[in-house]
């Protein structure tokens, strides 16, 4: 870990002061960031400590319906927030599939949405990566790349973005609230995150010294709490990375989809949610038919960047199940293995 | 269901006590070498190469020494001489080190300079700025490398090519045959507690707080590097935080010793999570072709295991993935090949169940295959396979209960009423269900062992030797057997290990320490008894004068009449009126060479396994585990059903979940941390069980042990890769078994390469 | 801005001098206060071996930069047995054998702890599977683990409930 300044401010002002210094960087919890210092692949010139501030810790319930969380509010404690809860259950299913319950504890709303990529090549300093080191080349095409994108890649850059989290959140139109040096503004997490075109050292609309202070839930969203679902493919039954996840929301009234919503995870460098898909929904029946249509047209525009053309198939049959689940209705308690395959299927598979 | 429990009179031996570290080892009081601070020490921290192949053209040492808290950097240039060249091999089993040498690169990962500074965050940093530049060369890190040659010896010393009977006699008279290639990935130890050391010099006493499974041999071997006096090295390993074989010597321990020497204070040097996917070994790929075949009813005419195997450019050790195929089923032809190729890796070495694991998958993967060719039921093919005596030279099994392990375990597991065809089972969420076997064994090793027992005049006993614990209970089991010999309860006598000062008590390594160790503590015990014994009878003040006829046995604290235990004498008083102080007794264990060279000595074991299988996602989960396990006596019951459970554990990952992912266009471990190199956690292991089936060995050793630690794998990878076949129809050969393939063959199910 | 930080660890307010602003929680524990009980396994977050109590919660200490906690309570694995009387976490990991090398083991204990005070899991093993999956243990004492957490679980409500109705 490099040497660096130790800012520890007291108010959101006095940090977005403090972090105007190039190569300052935030440091909420310190999971993502503290461990790619570790390894050399993050060097910040200085830590701006976001633990000594007050406030952005609330969630708050919105006059409107919606939903304010606050950008150091612990993943653990959104989870289980009983309120919370019943409103956007697959946001707590997305939550607690993610990493472990040590590191759920500290890490935050915001540090969540702002995570890097876990591409082997980014991490590696002796690889070339145009994310981390602009210019230097893309050592993961051509290379160990089974996990990497599928969709919005391009030849700089084939990494995914690994936040379950940030899945539903985008199918359920999620606002992030952006504090900076040029004042306030609130973008859609759908529009957050950037895809690496020619610049994938460009990972959000952040500029230097923004400050993400809060994540908005719509009221609308809600309207989906009784069905909806986060579904997540994993290499081993917990602590693990998406190989592909998808979160799914519906609205059926007299037998037929009002409205839906769908996000895959693991297969872009943003959480990616299909509006295509959504649009199809609409109006359709729920059932196997509509649903693999949807899922078709999700993962229109796939095409492999490497070993990994198996994903494209993968994240269409996820996302076929996340719909099903969620046509299911979200259950009364979460499971045991939140997201997992392996959790009860209500009414079961048919093959 | 029946077990060993051996509960004879006054026996400690067969008792499931609880382990006798467990209390220092829940309050964080297990002192492990990493958690040792010698006044003035000073912290090291490695260096290793990011290329795999090549030479280091330049450092910027003075970037490193300029980071506040450097004290030195240790490069080849001025690391401190040795009397041995690290590459030199005169010590038995010894591994060419990496130990700044010169400025030659040969595999990822290894050492090339040693940043030593007050404080750790300096060190890490200090190496960080290192920045080494370098010349790299083409590497090769793939099974597929041109050049192919045949080993003349795999594991320490098996034959590289063994032939019985007349293998292609025997596949052209098959009615049945399969022919058939499965791979295995490089995997790495990942014992939880990485490589360290603690390293002191004073003058040429070295003393050192560092795990090892071997003492005697690293004591032995650091004496030879440094030129120094075996006995002015002092190793202290009371915790080893698990080995699995990788905790013989290795080079980055040589580096704190050497980094200590240079800078004249106490050094700690802990590898760092990275750095143990290199220097420290690790279990060799192989690509095994498996050539079997069967009659019409299932009896099997013939066995050709062939194995493709790799090691590095530098060393030798030869993964022996074959050898499992000459003992475990009765064909009357059995050949073994071996090829291998060399690649620009770190050596790979011992790996719990070296061989026997890798072999093992495939053994029982072709198998089932051939079984399901035969349309049997894979467990009564073994059993018409039943091996009833080695079959490659006709030896008895010195003890075999395989045949209750199989019906035991196939009664607790329910496989009664499995389907024979694929995909048959689904549970209540619509998942595939399958069901598979493997079968498990492991020879029972004997290697050469030390003790010392003291009877002392208050009548309790002290047993020393420098044996090793690395979860494996040795604190317990050795104290269990001390008592046992001594005639004592466990609580009466202390036990001594983990030390180079004491006995040697050998290697903790082939599942053989507890038999090997456990013997000289045996023999150390009842030479005490011995000359106690001969004190009290021919003494006419002792009411044992002139027993000798009917003999005498150890009780609790008492000699006593063999034919009325009611009539004897306490240990303190016998020792009191002869007016000695202590008895002290000496033993050694080793293998019976006679006993060896007649019988064939295999733990075995029949593991039963339970797969999920989501039809559309290809996610597996192993949902239950049965296995029963006969490996002659048991010592304590609680411990080796934890050896088991482990064991199966392992059996897991290596069926469905670890493997090393190299970039071939570097060398490079792209996954060299926890997080991507998966082991299972503790969701992925729902439901396990372990059967302890009597078997009585009257041969193996005069414990009658066998050895329980690595057997546990064989056997349930197997199972894993048969159940998961028997719940999807996809049979992979290529293992990790993981999604995509999985999702591959989903599509068009059959085989999968 | 001065690099001390005060911790109460293991009930004891301690204050420290911070030398270098990165130093862990964890190597402050292990490095500095002679705390080693609590393990380096990875130290990036991915094993479990560090966990410790902060304020209450169970976290990986290597993922916490020491001054980024002034004020903060920190219960290691020293401080769980209080007179000599092991923890009942501490006793069913004996009685279950839930450890193997031991290296694991005060990252379990610990973490064990913290799913029981978190409360979500219960007596329900595929809870407590899941709940302890952020804890590797290479020797796979897996088993044993999970009937020590639920046996500790039971023991606790009922400990707590007697002094409920005490």
């Amino acid at each position: 870990m490099n040497r660096f300044d130790y800012v520890r401010p007291h108010t959101v002002a006095e940090a977005i002061a403090a972090a105007a210094m190039p190569g300052s960087a935030y440091l909420a919890a310190g999971t993502n960031l503290l461990d790619l210092m570790k390894i050399g692949a993050a060097r910040p010139a200085r830590l701006v400590d976001l633990n000594y501030l007050s406030g952005l810790d609330a969630i708050e319930q919105l006059p409107d319906g919606g939903v304010r969380i606050g950008a150091r509010v612990r993943n653990a404690d959104l989870a289980h927030d009983a309120a919370f809860r019943r409103q956007f259950p697959a946001v707590c299913e997305a939550l607690l599939s993610g990493a472990s319950a040590q590191l759920r504890n500290v890490a935050t709303v915001g540090g969540n949405l702002l995570q890097r990529t876990r591409c082997a090549y980014f991490q590696d300093t002796a690889s070339a990566c145009n994310r981390r080191a602009p210019g230097s080349g893309c050592d993961a095409r051509g290379g160990e790349n089974r996990l990497h994108a599928v969709l919005g890649w391009s030849e700089g850059c084939i990494a995914t973005h690994p936040s379950d989290f940030c899945v539903p959140l985008v199918a359920l139109g999620a606002v992030v609230e952006i504090e900076g040096p040029a004042g306030a503004r609130a973008i859609p997490l759908q529009d957050f995150h950037l895809l690496p075109g020619e610049t994938p050292e460009r990972e959000s609309v952040l500029t230097p010294g923004e400050l993400v202070v809060a994540v908005r839930l719509p009221p609308e969203a809600a309207g989906f709490a009784a069905q909806s679902r986060y579904v997540k493919l994993r290499e081993r039954t917990s602590y693990a990375f998406a190989v592909v996840s998808a979160a799914a929301g519906l609205r059926i009234e007299n037998g037929r989809i009002t409205e839906a919503r769908l996000a895959l995870g693991g297969v872009a460098a943003k959480p990616w949610r299909a509006e295509a898909a959504e649009a199809a929904l609409a109006g359709a029946a729920p059932g196997a038919a509509a649903f693999r249509h949807a899922a078709e047209l999700a993962l229109a525009g796939a095409r492999p960047s490497g070993d990994n053309a198996f994903k494209i198939e993968l994240a269409q049959r996820i996302a076929i199940r996340a719909l099903t689940l969620a046509a299911a209705g979200t259950p009364d308690r979460l499971p045991a293995l939140p997201a997992s395959p392996f959790a009860p299927i209500p009414g079961g598979l048919h093959g | 269901m029946a077990e060993v429990l051996h509960m004879r009179h006054g026996s400690n031996a067969g008792q499931p006590i609880t382990r006798r570290d467990g209390v220092l080892k829940v309050t964080g009081q297990a002192r492990y070498a990493a958690d040792n601070h010698p006044p003035d020490m000073l912290h090291a921290v490695l260096a290793g190469s990011r290329i795999a192949r090549g030479r280091v053209v330049s450092m910027d040492i003075e970037a490193a020494q300029a980071h506040p808290g450097v004290v030195a950097v240790m490069a080849p240039g001025n690391r401190p001489p040795l009397a041995l060249h690290p590459d030199d091999k005169s010590v038995p089993f010894s591994f060419c080190l990496d130990l700044l040498q010169d400025d030659r690169v040969r595999y990822a990962g290894q050492p090339i300079a040693v940043v030593i500074a007050e404080t750790l965050e300096a060190a890490t940093e200090g190496a960080a700025l290192l920045a080494a530049r370098y010349e790299a060369e083409p590497v090769e890190v793939t099974l597929d490398a041109e050049e192919v040659f045949v080993p003349q010896a795999v594991g320490v010393g098996d034959p590289g090519e063994f032939w019985h009977g007349d293998v292609e006699g025997g596949l052209a008279a098959a009615a049945r045959r399969l022919e058939a290639t499965y791979e295995t990935p490089q995997q790495f130890h990942n014992a939880m507690e990485p490589h360290s050391v603690v390293a002191a010099w004073d003058g040429d006493a070295l003393s050192l707080d560092m795990p090892t499974q071997g003492l005697a041999l690293t004591q032995m071997r650091l004496a030879a590097l440094f030129g120094i006096r075996a006995e002015g090295i002092h190793i202290r390993s009371p915790f080893l935080g698990g080995g699995f074989g990788s905790k013989l010597l290795t080079g980055p321990q040589v580096l704190g010793i050497l980094a200590a020497k240079l800078v004249g204070r106490p050094v700690k040097l802990v590898l760092r999570r990275d750095q143990m996917y290199g220097p420290v070994t690790h279990r060799a790929p192989t690509r095994q072709r498996l050539r079997i075949g069967a009659t019409e009813d299932g009896a099997l005419t013939a066995i050709h295991h062939h194995v493709r195997t790799a090691v590095s450019r530098f060393d030798e050790f030869f993964e022996p993935a074959a050898g499992i195929s000459r003992t475990l089923y009765a064909a009357p032809a059995i050949a073994i090949t071996n090829e291998a190729v060399r690649l620009d890796t770190g050596t790979p070495g011992f790996m719990r169940a070296p061989g026997l694991a890798s072999g093992s998958i495939a053994l029982e993967s072709a198998i089932d295959e051939l079984a399901q060719a035969c349309a049997m039921d894979p467990l009564e093919f073994r059993l018409r396979n039943y091996a009833e005596v080695e079959p490659v030279s006709g030896r008895s099994f010195s003890s075999k209960a395989l045949r209750e392990c199989y019906a035991e375990g196939a009664a607790r597991f329910g496989w009664a009423g499995r389907p024979l065809e694929s995909r048959q089972m689904r549970d209540e969420n619509g998942l595939l269900v399958g069901w598979g076997v493997g079968t498990a064994t492991f020879p029972a090793h004997m290697f050469q062992a030390a003790a010392r027992a003291v009877l002392r005049r208050d009548g309790t006993g002290l047993v020393e030797t420098g044996a090793h614990d690395m979860g494996q209970g040795a604190w317990t089991v050795f104290a269990q057997i001390a008592a046992d010999s001594l005639g004592l309860d466990v609580e009466q006598v202390e036990f001594r290990a983990g030390s180079s000062d004491l006995p040697d008590a050998g290697i903790a390594g082939g599942s053989g320490h507890t038999a090997t160790a456990g013997s000289a503590i045996q023999a150390a015990g009842e030479q005490v008894i011995a000359r106690l014994t001969e004190l009290a009878l021919t003494d006419p003040r002792s009411p044992l004068f002139g027993a000798g006829n009917v003999g005498v046995v150890p009780r609790k604290g008492r000699l006593v009449r063999w034919d009325d235990e009611n009539r004897g004498e306490s240990f303190a008083d016998i020792l009191a009126r002869a007016g000695v102080a202590e008895i002290e007794g000496h033993g050694s264990g080793a293998a019976d060479t006679a006993m060896a060279e007649r019988y064939a000595m295999q733990a075995h074991g029949a593991v039963f396994a339970e797969v999920k299988v989501d039809p559309d996602l290809g996610q597996i989960r192993a949902t239950r585990l049965v296995g029963a396990f006969a490996a002659g006596r048991i010592i304590n019951p609680r411990l080796v059903r934890s050896q088991y459970y482990g064991g199966m554990i392992w059996g897991v990952s290596f069926a469905l979940h670890e493997r090393a992912v190299l970039d071939p266009r570097t060398g490079r471990v792209m996954n060299a941390d926890l997080g991507e190199y998966h082991v299972p956690v503790n969701a992925d292991v729902p439901s396990l069980e372990a059967i302890l089936v009597e078997e009585d060995d009257p041969h193996v050793n005069a414990l009658g042990i066998k050895g329980v630690g690595e057997i546990g794998i064989t056997g349930t990878a197997g199972a894993i890769a048969n159940a998961v076949w028997h719940a999807t129809g996809i049979r992979v050969r290529h293992f990790p078994i993981g999604i995509e393939r999985m999702l591959r063959e989903a599509r068009a199910p059959g085989t999968a390469g | 801005m001065s690099l001390s930080v005060t911790l109460t660890i293991n009930r004891v307010p301690r204050t420290v001098e911070l030398d270098d602003p990165r130093v862990t929680l964890l190597d402050l524990l292990r490095e500095r206060l002679d705390l080693t009980g609590t393990k380096k396994g990875c130290d990036r977050g991915q094993c479990g071996a560090c966990t410790v109590l902060l304020n209450g919660r169970r976290v990986n200490a290597c993922l916490a930069l020491a001054i980024s906690h002034d004020g903060a309570e920190i219960l290691t694995i020293e401080g769980l047995a209080e007179s000599g009387v092991l923890h009942p976490v501490q006793a069913a990991f004996i009685a279950h054998d839930a450890l193997q090398c031991g290296f694991c083991t005060p990252g379990q204990i610990m973490s064990a702890i913290g799913l029981i005070g978190e409360g979500q899991a219960g007596d329900d093993p595929e809870r407590v599977r899941e709940g302890m999956s952020g804890n590797l243990c290479r020797c796979g004492a897996y088993r044993g683990i999970t009937e020590a957490v639920i046996e500790a679980t039971h023991d606790m409500t009922v400990t707590t409930t007697r002094e409920e109705a005490a």
